[in-house]
């Protein structure tokens, strides 16, 4: 119950972030990777301010034995580069750029009840759904 | 100019108290994308806390539209099989890359993971190419 509970609460404190950074704007996020046009690089602010905080705030925290809710961790071990992590970050740049939306930002936007974010939130559940009936008969090594 | 700059570093700072806070309490990374997929996934597992924290973006979401409406405006002019391709592209991209913006870029790279920064330079840098090229084709304004 506190699990559920404090993940809620992580999820609401996490889309205001986002909409306050401005990655709930499309718009801002195509400016943000227009590097050879009209760049906005307000949004690398967003990076520094999550990464500065989490970077020291990630070492603090696992200095304890377990998490407060829980009795162990669930922080990925992965080191090796595959092909899979490649490939998949390069179809996922080509989505980005070309609607604006990245998975937070989408489903936040969702509570606006506009259609294009309803739109790529299906699509984005339905690319996730052929990635796993594709991947039961290749089975990648991600 | 600055007001925006200002707000993009206080929501970063507000993304990384959350990750930090799940990370705590439930020792988990906050990955949009693979708490979405763990939902989608059959793997057998307890998935309550992922439907609530996906509630609560959107709950935030409704409490952003309410104190301050400008979050969800600039939108772009899309035609819908546009916007398909990209969910499409962003969901099987997400899981076959282990990772979006929130679990490669914000979590990863603050646990110092090589895969992440790989991955996250990666998706910077096709996003900037391709944003160049779609705006070349007329597919984006």
């Amino acid at each position: 119950m506190r699990t559920v509970f404090s993940a809620g609460l992580v999820g609401l404190l996490f889309s205001l972030g986002l909409g306050l950074a401005g990655m709930t704007r499309p718009e801002k996020v195509i400016g943000f990777l227009d590097v050879f046009g009209e760049w906005d690089p307000s949004l690398a602010f967003v990076m520094i301010g999550a990464i500065g905080v989490h970077l020291g705030l990630y070492r603090l925290v696992r200095q304890r034995t377990s998490p407060v809710f829980s009795s162990q961790w669930f922080v990925p071990n992965k080191t090796k580069i595959t092909r899979s992590l490649v490939f998949g970050a390069i179809l996922f740049g080509m989505g980005w750029g070309l609607a604006g939306y990245c998975p937070g930002p989408a489903i936040t936007s969702l509570a606006s009840f506009q259609q294009q974010p309803l739109i790529f939130v299906i699509s984005m559940i339905v690319g996730m759904t052929i990635f796993k009936i594709v991947d039961r008969k290749f089975k990648f090594n991600r | 100019m600055k007001t925006e700059w200002m707000n993009a570093l206080y929501g970063g700072v507000l993304i990384g108290l959350s990750a930090s806070l799940m990370l705590l309490w439930n020792g988990r990374v906050t990955g949009i994308s693979g708490i979405l997929y763990g939902l989608i996934s059959s793997e057998k597992e307890i998935k309550n806390w992922r439907l609530a924290f996906l509630l609560g973006l959107v709950m935030g979401g409704f409490i952003l539209g309410y104190t301050m409406p400008q979050a969800f405006q600039g939108g772009l002019e899309l035609g819908n099989g546009t916007v398909i391709i990209a969910g499409l592209l962003v969901g099987f991209g997400t899981v076959l890359g282990s990772g979006c913006t929130s679990g490669h870029g914000v979590c990863g790279i603050s646990r110092l993971s090589l895969r992440s920064f790989v991955a996250t330079c990666l998706f910077v840098g096709v996003g900037i190419f391709s944003v160049y090229v779609f705006k070349n084709l007329g597919i984006l304004p």
